[in-house]
C-alpha cells in the first residue's frame, strides 16, 4: 500500500470539529440513503421533500393554523425523549440497558392493569386519583423489569447486554398473550386488543394528539439534569462511566449504584409506556412495541448522553419516524428508510468521533527497507 | 416415549441448531480476536433476506448462499472499519450494525420482490434434504444426523475444524494471542490489526450463512423480523461455549431442542398459550446465561478472551 492513514492524537478535543461531526454525518447519511433510494428506483429528493412536510408541514399549512404534522412528531418524540433519558442514564455508567423496549411495554401493561380494572374493583376511589395510580404502576413495573438484570449483573456479573434484550421479548409477548388472550374485548369484533379505558383514566391533550407526557418528558429532562448535574449520586453515576477502577477505590458502591440507576432507568420508561396507553391508544394492543426502546438507544448516543441533547435529538429522529410513515402512505416506500437512516447516522458519528480525538493524517509510506528502524 | 417422535425431535433440534450454530462460530471467532460485534443480529437478518432474494431470482440456492456470505462479510467490514481503524466503542458500533441490518432487511424485504413489490409471501428455491448413502440407515440416529440439508452437513465438517485451527494450529494460537495479549503478539511479529480486520470478517461471512440456512432451510422464505432474536441468543451461546467452538454444539443442540419441543407442543395442539411458548428460548437464555455466569465464577474461570472488546493502540505502550 503507498498510502496510509497516520493518527495523531489531539492534545484537547477540538470543539469546532465536535460541532461538526454530527452535521456531517446527516449529510452523509442522507446520501447513502439516497444512493439506497435511487437503487430501488425511488426519487431521493422527492422521497426526501415528503418526508421533511410529513414531518414538519408546509408553511402554507402553518398559516391555515394547520399544525398536523408537527404535532404528530411531537406525539412520537414524547417516548422517545423519555426512554432516551432512561437509557442515557445507564449509558453513562457503562451499564448497557437495551431493554427499555420491555420496560416500557411493562409500564403500559401495568398502567392499562390499573385503568382496566381498578374501577370496578375500587368504585369508591375519586376519579382524579387514577392516573397518578396508573404513573405509579408504570413506573413500579418498569423499575421491576429493569432491576432484574440490574441485579443479576451486579451480583452474579450476568451480561446485561443479553438479559435486558430477552426481557424486551418475554415482555412483549406477555401483553400480546394478555390482548389475544384473557383481556380481549369481547365486544371488538375479534379484533385484538382490550376494551377501551374509562375516559377519566385519559391523559389530558394539549394540542392535536400532543398529552400530557411531553411535560413529563420535559420534566424527567430537568430532574436527569439536575441528579447528573447537581448531587453526589449523580457524581458517583459519572465517576463509575469514566473510570470504574478509580470509582471503586474512592469506595463507591458499584453494585448498589447499577441497581439504583436501573430502578431509575426502568421506572423512567415504564412511564414512557404508561403515557402512550393512557394519552394515545386508551387501550392495550398492537402497536406498544413500535422500537421507540431501541430508536431511544441511537438518540441517547447522537446526544453523547446530555439530557438537553436527548431532547432535541429525539424530536429530530422523530421527524424521521413520522417522514418514513408518511413516504409508505404517500409514496408506497418502507417506512423502514427511517430506521436505515438512522443507522447510518450512528455510523458516520461513530466513524467521525475519531476526528474530535485525532488528526489523521495521509502519508506516502517510504519503501520498506527506509522504514526499518534501529 | 415414541420412538419415532423423539426421532423427529432431534432432527428439527439438529435444523433449528444449525443457523444457530454457523452464528455462534463465527463470532466466538471474532471475539476471539478482541473485537465484540454485537451486529450479529444485524448481519444474520440481512443474510437471510439477501440469500433469500438471491436465490429467488437467480433460481440457484447457492447463488442465496454466496451473497450471503458476501452480505455477512460486508456488513462484518463496515464494524472492522469503525473499531479497528477508527477506534469507535466496539459495544455502540454494534449495536449500530443490528439497528441498521434489521432496518435494511426489512426495506429490501418490501422491495426485492418481482418488479419491485415484496419478497413476503414468495417461494423460492430451498435446500432439499438429502439421505447420506450408508450413514443414513443408521437406526435411529441415522434418520436425525444424515437426512439433513446440505448447510447442516456444512455444519459438521466446519465445527472441528474451528477447534481445531483454533487450538492446534499456529494460525489458531495467533488468533487467540490476538485477543489475549495484543502487545505480546505484536511483539511476536503477528499483524494485530490485519488478524482482527480477517477474523470480524470471516466472522460476519458465518453470521450471513446462518441467516442462509433460516431463509433457504429451515424456515424456507421472508417474513418480518425473521430471526426474532436468534442473533442474540448466539452471542449468549458464545458466553455459555466459553468462547470454545465444541462447547457450542451443547449450547446450540439445547436451543434447537427448546425451538423442538416448542414445534411438537404446538403441534400436538397443546392448551399451553402460544405466547408462553414463543417466550422459551428468550426466558430459557436468561436462566442458562445467569447459571453459566454464577458456574464459571464459582470454578473461578474467566472465558472471555482478556482483550476483548479493547481498541489495540501501539503508540500506548511506552
Amino acid at each position: 500500500m503507498p498510502f496510509s492513514l497516520k493518527l495523531e492524537k489531539r492534545l484537547e478535543e477540538s470543539k469546532i470539529i465536535a460541532f461538526l461531526v454530527p452535521l456531517g454525518s446527516l449529510l452523509l447519511a442522507l446520501v447513502f440513503g439516497a444512493i439506497l433510494l435511487q437503487s430501488v428506483g425511488a426519487d431521493p429528493l422527492r422521497t426526501y421533500s415528503a418526508m421533511i412536510e410529513g414531518a414538519f408541514g408546509t408553511p402554507v399549512q402553518w398559516t391555515q393554523g394547520d399544525f398536523y404534522a408537527l404535532t404528530e412528531t411531537l406525539v412520537k418524540a414524547t417516548p422517545l425523549m423519555i426512554c432516551g433519558l432512561a437509557v442515557s442514564i445507564a449509558f453513562r455508567m457503562l451499564f448497557w440497558n437495551i431493554g427499555a423496549e420491555g420496560q416500557l411495554v411493562m409500564g403500559g401493561f401495568a398502567a392499562g392493569a390499573v385503568a382496566l380494572w381498578l374501577p370496578g374493583m375500587a368504585p369508591w376511589l375519586p376519579h382524579w386519583a387514577f392516573l397518578p395510580l396508573m404513573a405509579l404502576a408504570g413506573i413500579v413495573a418498569g423499575a421491576a423489569w429493569g432491576i432484574l438484570p440490574g441485579l443479576l449483573k451486579a451480583y452474579v456479573k450476568v451480561n446485561e447486554i443479553i438479559t435486558t434484550l430477552m426481557l424486551n421479548y418475554i415482555a412483549i409477548l406477555w401483553l400480546q398473550y394478555l390482548y389475544y388472550g384473557p383481556w380481549k374485548d369481547p365486544k371488538g369484533f375479534g379484533f385484538p386488543g382490550t376494551a377501551q379505558f374509562e375516559p377519566f383514566t385519559w391523559l389530558p391533550r394539549l394540542i392535536g394528539r400532543v398529552h400530557w407526557g411531553l411535560v413529563f418528558a420535559l420534566l424527567a429532562a430537568i430532574f436527569i439534569w439536575l441528579i447528573l448535574s447537581r448531587t453526589r449520586w449523580g457524581y458517583e453515576i459519572r465517576l463509575i462511566g469514566e473510570n470504574p477502577v478509580a470509582a471503586r477505590y474512592a469506595g463507591i458502591n458499584i453494585g448498589r449504584n447499577i441497581v439504583l440507576v436501573m430502578f431509575l432507568s426502568g421506572g423512567l420508561a415504564g412511564l414512557a409506556g404508561m403515557a402512550e396507553v393512557a394519552g394515545i391508544s386508551h387501550r392495550l394492543q398492537h402497536g406498544l412495541a413500535v422500537g421507540y426502546g431501541f430508536t431511544a438507544i441511537i438518540v441517547a448516543w447522537l446526544a453523547k448522553l446530555n439530557p438537553w441533547g436527548v431532547v432535541v435529538v429525539a424530536f429530530l429522529l422523530a421527524a424521521l419516524l413520522v417522514g418514513g410513515d408518511q413516504i409508505q402512505i404517500t409514496m408506497g416506500l418502507p417506512a423502514a428508510m427511517a430506521s436505515v437512516l438512522q443507522g447510518a447516522i450512528l455510523f458516520f458519528m461513530l466513524g467521525g468521533n475519531i476526528l474530535t480525538r485525532y488528526r489523521v493524517r495521509i502519508v506516502r509510506s517510504l519503501p520498506a527497507e527506509c522504514t526499518q528502524e534501529g | 416415549m415414541d420412538v419415532v417422535l423423539l426421532i423427529s425431535i432431534l432432527t428439527i433440534t439438529i435444523r433449528a441448531g444449525t443457523s444457530l450454530l454457523y452464528a455462534t462460530i463465527g463470532e466466538i471467532l471474532t471475539e476471539r480476536s478482541g473485537i465484540l460485534n454485537l451486529g450479529v443480529e444485524g448481519m444474520m437478518i440481512m443474510g437471510a433476506v439477501s440469500a433469500f432474494a438471491a436465490a429467488f431470482h437467480t433460481g440457484s440456492v447457492w447463488a442465496g448462499v454466496a451473497t450471503a456470505i458476501v452480505v455477512g462479510g460486508s456488513l462484518a467490514l463496515i464494524h472492522a472499519f469503525l473499531t479497528i481503524t477508527l477506534r469507535a466503542d466496539q459495544t455502540v458500533s454494534g449495536l449500530a450494525l443490528t439497528i441498521f441490518g434489521s432496518g435494511l432487511a426489512s426495506f429490501l424485504g418490501q422491495r426485492l420482490g418481482p418488479g419491485g413489490q415484496p419478497l413476503v409471501g414468495q417461494v423460492g428455491p430451498r435446500f432439499e434434504k438429502i439421505a447420506l448413502p450408508l450413514l443414513s440407515d443408521i437406526p435411529f440416529l441415522g434418520d436425525a444426523l444424515f437426512r439433513q440439508d446440505v448447510l447442516v452437513y456444512g455444519m459438521y465438517l466446519l465445527v472441528p475444524l474451528a477447534w481445531f485451527i483454533l487450538y492446534k494450529t499456529r494460525p489458531g494460537l495467533h488468533l487467540r494471542a490476538v485477543g489475549e495479549s495484543p502487545h505480546t503478539a505484536d511483539a511476536m511479529g503477528v499483524n494485530v490489526p490485519g488478524l482482527r480486520y480477517f477474523y470480524t470478517v470471516l466472522g460476519g461471512m458465518l453470521v450471513g450463512l446462518g441467516g442462509a440456512h433460516l431463509s433457504l432451510a429451515y424456515t424456507p422464505g421472508w417474513t418480518e423480523n425473521l430471526t426474532s432474536g436468534r442473533g442474540w441468543i448466539a452471542i449468549a451461546l458464545v458466553i455459555f461455549a466459553t468462547w470454545d467452538p465444541a462447547r457450542a454444539v451443547v449450547g446450540a443442540l439445547l436451543f434447537g431442542g427448546v425451538n423442538a419441543i416448542q414445534f411438537r407442543l404446538q403441534a400436538a395442539g397443546t392448551t399451553i398459550p402460544a405466547a408462553f411458548l414463543n417466550m422459551l428460548p428468550y426466558a430459557f437464555t436468561v436462566i442458562v446465561l445467569v447459571l453459566i455466569t454464577w458456574w464459571e465464577a464459582f470454578r473461578k474461570r474467566v472465558g472471555a478472551p482478556a482483550a476483548l472488546g479493547v481498541p489495540y493502540m501501539r503508540e500506548e505502550v511506552t
